[in-house]
């Protein structure tokens, strides 16, 4: 039996990297993906490709008038919302010296207001039963392992992620006090594979390429692929991990370890 | 008068009032020179030793600048640095909390915090010449609430999650460029300050007072000048081995199990 039967998944960031990777997987495991994004080439390419059982909205995480409008745009079109990832996100790179206030704040607006009005906004439609079934969902948030520990050159994306972490658990305590069935945690991801750290790639540090400097903060190895993401992902959102709310899931190679 | 942090000066946000004029009193009477800013001055700002109140609005760079140059000419050299201002933003959660909550909550808890580290790294790296090297100390407030989910409004508790990690980096970044700066994030409970006015006026002082304070598992309250010791010692060189690190004055909160029933609403 498909783990994700039926189940309707709103994915900010559903272009590319984690979010498209869990894109495919939702679709190939039964479930409908709404990807959201800012990137319209990409998310309706994605969609087209994944067919009838996906649908893409534009998305701009920070605006709350674009979160209600891709929530009733889910529902009108797959009927429902059961399970909602907030991938979206931006890296940079800067230390509490070169960073500016407004990078500090453009910085947290997508990644931590823009994770607050995803988990405002689905929880609406989440509650709601819908079509007789009693209502509920899995919010899953993307933090990182930089939510977990600081890192001297990524002082502004290490305090936006540190706030998804607790976020989270607010989320989590107050829909488990209001009996909504919905549960929220958050992903704590190593550094994967995605156009996020491209740009890090081709940053040579000292005698090592940007990957081995990367790959050498992992006891496995190696960067993570988005899918390897996904695949947690999908485990938080599908009813195998119907007792787990506002815990953290790290998934980075061992590197807190 | 001499003491252990004679010759230092200090800058404590906030510091009109709770936590912030606890470690004021406290610093003051280990030997430095308070720079108490805040919005307006306390009614308990009465301090020994030497120091001054100045009007300061964290969440204005503009404010944060006018503040240092204010400290360097007059004093020559920071530091310690004690972030302390924060608001609560009432009581949302993450139905009810608005876009302009959660921005004004980040501007002062989040934004505030994060110009107070970059502002007080500007100002220790800028001892007066023939002066002796700054051993430098931030000591940024987080909240419990930076730790566990159910201890505070929506906004607050993400606001409070990012000071908490925000000091991580700036302690690994001033690590890094061998600045002898520490960072460091103090993680209190219940504290018996001016952030509970709601509650106080909704239930009263003592009732409301017990009833947060039966939520610790050491049954009380703590007192801001608890709070206030804590960051003496992280403010001093008795710690001198400490950065990045979350230093909890919680009476027990969050080192154990939590009644649900506990959660509900006086």
């Amino acid at each position: 039996m498909p783990r994700l039967e039926d189940k309707v998944v709103l994915i900010s960031g559903g272009a590319s990297g984690i979010g498209a990777a869990t894109a495919r997987l939702v679709v190939r495991e039964g479930g409908k993906a709404v990807l959201a994004d800012r990137d319209e080439a990409k998310g309706r390419a994605l969609a087209a490709e994944l067919g009838a059982a996906a649908h893409f909205v534009p998305l701009d995480v920070t605006q709350e008038a674009d979160w209600q409008a891709a929530v009733e745009a889910t529902v009108a079109t797959f009927g429902g919302l059961h399970g909602l990832l907030n991938a979206a996100g931006v890296g940079v790179r800067s230390s509490i010296e070169d960073c500016s206030l407004e990078e500090y704040r453009r910085v947290n607006d997508i990644n931590s207001l823009g994770t607050f009005l995803g988990c405002k906004s689905a929880i609406g439609a989440m509650k709601a039963p819908v079509g007789g079934s009693v209502g509920g969902g899995s919010i899953v948030n993307i933090s990182s392992v930089l939510g977990l520990r600081g890192a001297a050159h990524a002082m502004a994306y290490s305090a936006s992620k540190g706030a998804v972490r607790t976020l989270t658990k607010n989320v989590a305590l107050h829909c488990a006090q209001m009996k909504y069935n919905i549960r929220c945690n958050s992903v704590h991801p190593g550094y994967i594979d995605t156009p996020m750290i491209a740009p890090r790639l081709e940053q040579n540090a000292g005698n090592m390429s940007g990957r081995q400097a990367l790959e050498e903060l992992h006891p496995l190895g190696r960067l993570g692929r988005a899918d390897e993401v996904a695949n947690m992902i999908l485990f938080l959102l599908s009813d195998e991990s119907t007792f787990s709310t506002g815990s953290e899931f790290v998934c980075d190679g061992g590197l807190t370890a | 008068m001499s003491g252990e942090l004679s010759g230092r000066v200090a800058i404590v946000t906030g510091g009109a009032s709770g936590i912030g004029a606890a470690s004021a009193v406290l610093l003051a009477a280990a030997g430095a020179t308070v720079i108490v800013a805040d919005l307006q001055e306390g009614p308990n700002a009465k301090r020994d030793g030497p120091g001054r109140f100045v009007a300061h609005d964290v969440t204005s760079e503009e404010s944060w600048k006018t503040l240092l140059a204010d400290v360097l000419k007059r004093d020559g050299r920071l530091d310690i640095m004690v972030n302390n201002a924060g608001i609560s933003g009432g009581s949302g959660t993450i139905e009810t909390t608005t876009v302009e909550t959660w921005q004004k909550v980040q501007a002062v808890d989040s934004e505030g915090v994060f110009l107070g580290c970059k502002y007080a790294i500007e100002g220790m790296k800028k001892t007066g010449p023939g002066k002796p090297a700054v051993k430098g100390s931030i000591v940024n407030i987080s909240s419990i609430a930076g730790l566990i989910g159910s201890a505070g409004p929506t906004a607050y508790t993400a606001a409070k999650g990012a000071v908490r990690l925000l000091s991580k980096s700036v302690a690994l970044h001033c690590a890094e460029q061998k600045y002898d700066i520490r960072c460091n994030s103090v993680h209190p409970g219940g504290v018996d300050t001016a952030i509970f006015n709601p509650l106080w006026q909704m239930v009263g002082h003592a009732q409301g007072k017990a009833f947060i304070g039966a939520r610790h598992p050491i049954g009380r309250m703590s007192e801001a000048s608890e709070l206030g010791e804590v960051i003496l010692f992280l403010a001093s060189d008795r710690s001198s081995f400490m950065t990045g690190a979350e230093i909890v004055a919680d009476g027990g909160i969050t080192s154990g199990l939590m009644r649900r029933s506990l959660l509900a609403p006086p």
